[in-house]
């Protein structure tokens, strides 16, 4: 039961506080108590849960799992298996929960060129294959914007651009993810601080912290944050077992979610995996804070663009060309 | 203690038993209403908030827009307690408690429509001192959360405390009230300052991100707060023991006068800098007054909420002679106002600012049934919340309940 540790930190609690004779009383109590919760919880649920649910059903464990930033790594180990667990029930797939953590020394930046994107959208493709997007409703974290040459007018670019070849003669596209400010709106206005900037610069969510008030998604102005409005659906084959705690492990329902550059591959030496399905060589992925890097080579030599910079947001997100 | 328990007894016999038809019908539809609303929120908490029309391009809609123009109803109240305790104006002491719990219940429902709106509204623990982490300094939701609980408690103490002491035909010590209700008068105005901050401090929201924000939310506030005030009033003064005097109607009225048209000529600012300057940010306001590439859902609403707000206008001005009553045209440009400011500090406020999204993506919103039905079940539990109130309240005031020892 999941609520075992609850009435156990109780007991133990009771132990100390009472003597034996009235810990026996009170453990009836405290067990009648835990009991009459747990039937109620149940009963709660059957009205509230829907039919074939992937859902997690409610637990006290859950209910008061602390903010990722507070765990102890005992907690970390203890949560992170819960959540193996509950995967493998709910879906039926086994998954290991990782928390790779920031490198000492290392920044990312992610420079695109916009001379090379064609808008063949395979990174979009790769992103919702890697980081285990709902299929339906289908979430995106990357979208891919078709301009008109002669233009930087976002109101008139195209984001639904359908046709059989690209790119289209007279169209250039922009793909536009989190940019992980330096300076971030979104993490500013959350109530609950369940979204904040790790050291690597990566901007992160604690999926079982966040409230789903989606302030941040007023505040985004690249639009690059997702709601899950409903429990996310994935066929058991394409969920990816190798999980990030803060990045791609399955999402509940009614929380935000984002792009985080791939931090479960990156901090362990890969590239995101929309650098990886890239046909064209656009997408360059790299330590700011090496002066060697290609990101940094780039942003040295190259001519680069950013996004809303007026804005003031410092992206760690750049365009250039070629 | 016991004294205490007692009174809260005959309040709820006071409130409960009654042989009043025109009571038990309003109770009873209310009651229905908030009914169907607990089936329809069962329905989002079940699926999700997808049984919303509310997408990843306009994640806030009619609940934020009625909270929105809620927390102008609740500041509102702020137009009887300064009369009342710094003019002095002893037929306005008369109803100051009516007000003041008109903006309880408002509170009440602000809250409640920030909870239907959360994908995990069991998670306002992790807003708790102790086990939450509130983003207080930085998020101005976490501002908002604290001034509106703090207006809470405050416009829960103040009624409160004064009516237990007419019960109990005690003279109130104003150490325990007089503080707190000038700590309230700026209270009013910081809950709806925070609300517009809410939108007002987001830079990638051009149509939001404007300095005017407050002030419009608070002139609107002034302008419709004092119309709802009229038609409370005009029911109590035909419902109950309390008769309201005219000078109480007539100092309304005046502040509508002044206000009503003061919100037409902050909105004409705004719509005057985004038009004339017709830059990129021109968007939203073109899609609100005239629509954008074909798409017009608010159009109809906004040019409806514009011609009210006029006919209003018109009608308080309309010059006339000097009458007891209140005649029942004045009603009617209330309730006109009232919806005029409702449509346009609420959706007309919130859904423009995501359309056309920062990207450029344009994708229309209106509520669903559902959302429907979640906002009447809200609005229906704040008005019998308020009319419970104010009919008890009314009560102790006019000696029909006291301590009989």
């Amino acid at each position: 039961m999941s609520n075992d540790r609850w009435t156990k930190k109780l007991k133990k609690k009771m132990e100390q506080s009472v003597g034996r004779r009235n810990f026996l009383k009170a453990l009836t109590g405290v067990t009648a108590a835990a009991c009459g919760t747990t039937v109620v919880a149940k009963a709660v649920e059957k009205v509230i849960q829907p039919e074939n649910s992937t859902e997690v059903p409610f637990s006290f464990e859950k209910f008061f799992q602390k903010h990722y930033q507070e765990m102890s790594p005992e907690d970390k180990k203890r949560v992170f298996q819960r959540i193996e667990e509950d995967t493998l029930t709910s879906r039926g797939v086994k998954v290991n929960i990782k928390d790779p953590l920031p490198i000492e020394g290392v920044k990312f930046a992610f420079a695109l060129s916009l001379s090379k994107c064609n808008g063949n959208r395979m990174c979009v493709e790769a992103c919702v294959k890697e980081n285990n997007q709902s299929h339906d409703p289908e979430i995106q974290y990357i979208k891919v914007i078709e301009m008109d040459a002669g233009s930087f007018n976002l109101e008139k670019g195209d984001m639904y651009y359908e046709g059989e070849s690209v790119p289209k003669p007279g169209k250039f596209y922009l793909p536009v993810q989190c940019h992980q400010c330096d300076n971030p709106p979104c993490t500013k206005v959350c109530p609950v601080e369940a979204t904040w900037k790790e050291k690597d610069g990566i901007v992160v969510i604690d999926y079982d912290w966040c409230i789903g008030c989606r302030f941040c998604m007023a505040a985004c102005p690249y639009e690059a944050r997702r709601f899950n409005f409903t429990e996310p659906k994935l066929p058991k084959e394409n969920i990816n077992p190798n999980q990030g705690y803060l990045s791609n492990r399955i999402r509940p329902k009614g929380v935000v979610e984002k792009c985080t550059f791939c931090l479960h591959r990156t901090r362990e030496g890969l590239n995101p995996a929309c650098l990886e399905a890239c046909p064209t060589g656009a997408r360059k992925f790299g330590n700011i804070l090496d002066p060697n890097s290609e990101v940094s080579q780039i942003l040295k030599t190259k001519r680069v663009y950013i996004l809303k910079e007026d804005l003031g947001t410092v992206p760690s997100f750049f365009y250039y060309f070629d | 203690m016991k004294t205490y328990a007692i009174y809260w007894l005959k309040m709820l016999n006071y409130a409960l038993v009654t042989k009043s038809k025109p009571y038990k019908i309003w109770g009873a539809t209310l009651l229905l209403f908030i009914v169907l609303g607990v089936f329809a929120y069962i329905q989002q908490i079940k699926y999700g908030l997808i049984v919303t029309n509310l997408s990843d391009q306009v994640s806030w809609g009619a609940y934020i827009a009625n909270f929105t123009f809620l927390v102008g109803v609740a500041a509102a109240a702020v137009l009887l307690v300064f009369p009342t305790y710094v003019l002095h104006r002893d037929d306005v002491k008369e109803v100051v408690l009516i007000g003041e719990l008109m903006a309880f219940s408002a509170v009440v429902m602000c809250i409640l429509f920030v909870l239907v709106d959360l994908g995990h509204p069991e998670r306002f623990i992790h807003m708790l001192p102790g086990f939450g982490r509130l983003g207080f300094s930085h998020s101005v939701l976490a501002w908002d959360v604290l001034v509106l609980n703090g207006y809470l408690l405050l416009n829960m103490h103040i009624p409160g405390y004064l009516l237990y002491m007419k019960y109990m035909g005690r003279r109130p010590n104003m150490w325990f009230y007089l503080p707190l209700v000038f700590l309230s008068i700026f209270w009013a105005v910081s809950i709806h300052t925070v609300t517009a901050f809410l939108y007002s401090g987001l830079g990638g929201r051009p149509y939001w991100n404007t300095a005017i924000l407050a002030p419009r939310f608070l002139v609107s506030a002034f302008a419709g707060g004092p119309a709802l005030l009229l038609i409370v009033f005009t029911v109590v003064r035909k419902f109950t023991a309390l008769k309201v005097k005219q000078g109480v109607f007539d100092m309304l009225k005046g502040i509508i006068k002044i206000f009503l048209p003061m919100n037409l000529f902050l909105l004409g600012c705004e719509v005057f800098t985004e038009f004339y300057t017709n830059s990129n940010h021109v968007e939203s306001a073109k899609y609100l007054f005239f629509g954008l590439h074909g798409h017009k859902l608010l159009v109809p609403y906004i040019w409806t909420s514009l011609t009210f707000s006029m006919i209003s206008i018109a009608i308080f001005y309309w010059p006339r002679k000097k009458s007891e009553e209140t005649p029942g045209i004045i009603l009617f440009a209330c309730v006109a106002s009232i919806l005029a400011i409702w449509v346009e500090k609420g959706m007309g406020l919130i859904i423009p600012g995501f359309i056309p999204t920062p990207l450029g993506d344009l994708v229309e919103y209106t509520p669903s049934l559902i959302e429907f039905f979640v906002c009447l079940g809200i609005w229906s539990f704040g008005a019998l919340l308020f009319t419970i109130l104010a009919r008890v309240a009314i009560a102790i005031q006019t000696g029909a309940i006291k301590n009989e020892v």
